[in-house]
Formats: C-alpha cells, structure tokens, sequence
C-alpha cells in the first residue's frame, strides 16, 4: 500500500477530486498547505510598496492506495491539476506501513 | 440666543465625530497582524474614556478657558466649573457652551488615537496611556488655545485653521515622527513583511471615518448655516478626489489599483482638506484632494528610504495632508465663497501665505519636540517597548490577555 502526497493548484483541487472519484478513488485528505519552489512567491502591493510573498497557498491531498493503483492515480492527478505553467506543484509516493480503521479495528487493505 | 437648528446640527455633528475613534480603530486594525488587532483597536477606544475625563476636567479649560497672554487657558473652568447650557459669550454663541465642549471634546480625544498608528504593534500599554494623557495635556491643550482659543496667539497672527489641518492632523503627524525616532522599528522591520490581515476591516473602518469628517468639518462651522454647507461638500469632494488620484498613481505606477490606496487616498484627500474645508469652493476642494494624492502618495514611499517604522503612515498621511491643507488654504481660500474668511492666491492675495508658513512651523516644530520629551520621559519611567518576546507574541495575548479569533 502507499500513500500519494500530491501539491496540487488550488483552483485545480475540484477537477483533480472528481476525476480521482471517477476511476475509483474512495477517500482523500485535503489541507490548505503553504510553500514554494521554482515558482517563487509572489509579489503584494500595499500603499504603493510592492511585498514579496514567499510561500503561497497551495492544495496538499493525501491519498491511500493499492501498489496496482498508484500509477492510474497519478496520471489522473498529473493529467488534471496540469496548467503548463510554473507551479503546478509535486507528487510524491510513501509506502505504507500500516492501515486501521478507527471504527472497527479492521487492517490492511479492508481498512482503506 | 440658543438656536435650536445650530444646537440640534452641533449635537449631531459630535456624535459623528465620536463615531471617528471606533472608525480609526478598525482602520487601523486591518493592516496590523492578526495578533496585535486588539492592542491597536484598544490604543484608539480606551482614549475615548481617558481623553474625555481629562478634558472635563482640565483640557476644556486649559483649551478654551480665559486666555493667559495667548499661551494657554487658565484653570478657571476645570471640571466644567460655570460651562453650562447658556451660550458661551465667545465661542459659538448660538448654541449651549455644553454643547460646544463636548463636541470639541471630540476632537481631543481622536487627535492621540491617530498618532498610535505610528507605534502599532510593539507599545506597552501602559506607557500608551502615559503618553496619550501627557500628551493631550501638553501638546494638544496648548495648541488647540493657541489656534481656536480666544486670545491664541497664532489665531490673532492670522493663523487659520478650519477644522484641525493644524490642531490635529498637524500635531499628530510632528508626534508620529517623534514616536517613530524614539521607539525605533519593530522587530524584523526592512527583513519581514507586515501585511494587512484584514483589509476588509479597514475599508470599513475608512467608511466610518468619511462618515464621521462630515461633522469634523461641517460641524465646525459651528451652526447650521452656509458654512457648513461649503465644508460639508468640500470634505466630500476632497475625500472622493484623494481618492482617485492615490488609486490612479498606483495604478499607472505599480500596474494594480489597490482597495488600500483607495482607501488611503480618500483618507489622505479628507486630512488634507481639513484646515480649508470651510475656505474654499467646490473646484478648489476637488484640486486640494487630487494634490492630497499625490503628495501623501509619494510621501509614504519615501518612508522607507529613510527606514522609518511609521507603521501605518501617520506622518505620510495626517501630518503631510494636514500641512499640505494649510498651505492650500491659502492658494485656494475666496471671501466669495465665505465672506469670513481670506482670500488666497487664486484670488489675487498672497496675505495669508505666511500665517500659514508660520503656523505650520511652530506647530509642527512645537509639537515635535514636546512629543519627544514626553516620549523619552515615559520610556525612563515606564519602558515604552514591549519586550521582544511579547513582540512575537503579539500585543493581544501580552498586554489585554486576549485573542481576535479563535
């Protein structure tokens, strides 16, 4: 089993759920993270002074997968939370250890 | 003769200008951090209690009291001793004397709420409250007497000064600069960015107060009359032309409009208007807030090339408006508009000019230097910086034990 991070743009946070629920995707977390990274921040005006912002607000979902799943998973996060432009943010892949249900003490793969 | 229409407008305009000090609260809580919303909401509400005590007390009669060679009031009117309903013989005839103190009260207890925007975010309370009430004692009483008191001296040089270019915005900007000197940066200033955490609270903040300078300056013509007419429309147009002009400069400058400029604008275009607003006429008004604009506009800018921790621009903005209105008063001011007043340049007299080059020097001069004293007094007393773990903290939790939001 791995867990997928996925730093994704947050307007694209929609497209990139509904399509990860079309191909079977059962449950994600999301957080309102902030970071930077090639893109840099970016820059604020307030009275006249212009501010660089470094970490700007971004989308991070936690996904637990199936090893078979995890490269379906992908190409969808890739294929929908893709602008072209700089940003568009970064997945990664963790194994898994362990998985429990809180509700019934159920593991593994049932757990999910 | 009470007049009932002159006392009902005077009444009202001090409940408008009241409505200031909350206005300013919020104005200047939404560009402080989330943590300091309630140390600075509290440096401009809590003068609303300790500003009016002392003006009952002495600052009424230290401002308007029986004249000592032009200097000061004396202290024969302390506790409103003989201020009753009857009108004063002096001061606004046509309306109870009470009315008249408490509307003037008004301004007293603004005038230090607006220099605290200069130190937001890094004074103890304590020493807050030292300052204020030194303050209100030493610089404003004086030059409130000196200015509208009768026998001021600079009032009987010819100094003009409609609504407080001078008495407030003047002397609040001379002791924001002081206070920006004595108290030096915060923490992290020129390295980290401190960014509004509210703006939304601030625009509101700026309706009250545009809401609230209708009765600053209609109400100081002190009747319900032309004059309040001619400074009603003149603040309005003053407000809306700084207004478009701060925004404008922004937005050729910077390639954005900003809701903040706006804001600062009209807020600078109102300041600026104040000494003249019931000199001068529609389209000088409308001139007087476009130069606003962009005067307080580049005046901000410059701040941080001097490194200057004016936090949120009380010198750029009320001391630079207020000044700049004064002068103006002079450019613009027509006896056809109020046959009271002077004629200024456009009106082919260059008389009033230097009154109000002088005014502008002593006050600002006066009230610079009193304010540091004060400042560098309180600080060997009291300390007036919180220490820089409570910086980081935030005033909210270190000096009121509170949250904005939880």
């Amino acid at each position: 089993m791995k867990k997928i991070e996925a730093i994704i743009k947050p307007f694209k946070l929609d497209e990139v759920k509904d399509a990860l629920n079309g191909i079977g995707i059962k449950g994600m977390t999301m957080s309102e993270v902030k970071g930077y990274g090639r893109q840099k921040g970016h820059t604020e005006i307030y009275r006249g002074a212009e501010y660089v912002v470094d970490f700007i607000p971004k989308i991070k979902l936690e996904i637990i997968v199936e090893d078979e799943q995890v490269d379906q998973v992908i190409d969808t996060i890739v294929k929908m939370a893709r602008t072209g432009k700089i940003g568009d943010g970064k997945i990664f892949v963790l194994p898994v250890e362990r998985v429990i249900r809180v509700r019934t003490g159920e593991t593994g793969s049932e757990a999910v | 003769m009470i007049n009932g229409a002159d006392t009902a407008f005077i009444l009202a305009a001090a409940g408008l200008v009241l409505l200031m000090t909350p206005g300013l609260a919020l104005f200047y809580a939404g560009m402080v951090r989330s943590k300091n919303v309630l140390g600075t909401i509290m440096q401009s509400f809590v003068l609303i209690s300790l500003v009016s005590l002392e003006w009952v007390y002495v600052g009424y009669t230290m401002s308007f009291g029986p004249d000592i060679s032009g200097i000061i009031g004396d202290l024969s009117w302390a506790g409103l001793r003989g201020v009753t309903n009857a009108p004063s013989a002096i001061y606004a005839t046509t309306i109870p004397q009470s009315v008249f103190m408490i509307y003037q009260c008004m301004f007293a207890v603004i005038t230090p709420a607006l220099i605290a925007g200069a130190f937001a975010e890094r004074v103890r309370f304590p020493a807050f409250v030292m300052f204020s009430l030194l303050w209100a004692l030493l610089v404003y009483n004086p030059v409130c007497h000196w200015i509208w008191g009768s026998g001021g001296w600079l009032a009987k040089l010819g100094v003009l000064d409609f609504a407080g270019g001078l008495v407030v915005h003047a002397t609040c900007g001379a002791a924001a600069l002081a206070a920006v000197l004595v108290i030096g940066p915060r923490k992290g200033h020129g390295q980290t960015n401190f960014m509004p955490h509210n703006l939304p609270m601030t625009m509101l903040g700026t309706g009250l107060l545009w809401f609230g300078w209708f009765g600053f300056n209609g109400g100081s013509a002190l009747a319900a009359n032309e004059v309040a007419a001619t400074a009603f429309v003149a603040t309005h147009l003053a407000g809306m032309s700084g207004m478009a002009m701060w925004t404008l400069m922004e937005w050729i400058k910077l390639g954005k409009p900003t809701t903040l400029g706006a804001a600062s604008g009209a807020i600078a275009g109102l300041a600026t208007i104040t000494p003249a607003a019931g000199f001068v006429g529609p389209n000088g008004a409308i001139v007087i807030g476009f130069i606003a604009g962009v005067v307080c506009y580049i005046a901000v800018n410059l701040k941080s090339r001097f490194k200057f921790d004016d936090s949120l621009d009380v010198v750029g903005i009320h001391g630079v408006g207020g000044v700049t209105g004064t002068i103006l008063l002079a450019v613009f001011a027509s006896k056809a508009v109020n046959p009271a007043g002077v004629d200024g340049l456009l009106a082919g007299s260059s008389a009033q000019l230097w009154p109000q080059m002088l005014g502008v020097g002593v006050v600002c001069l006066y009230a610079f230097v009193v304010s540091w004293i004060i400042l560098k007094v309180t600080d060997k007393i009291m300390g007036l910086r919180i220490s820089e773990e409570a910086e980081h903290q935030g005033l909210d939790y270190t000096e009121h034990s509170e949250t904005a939001y939880n």
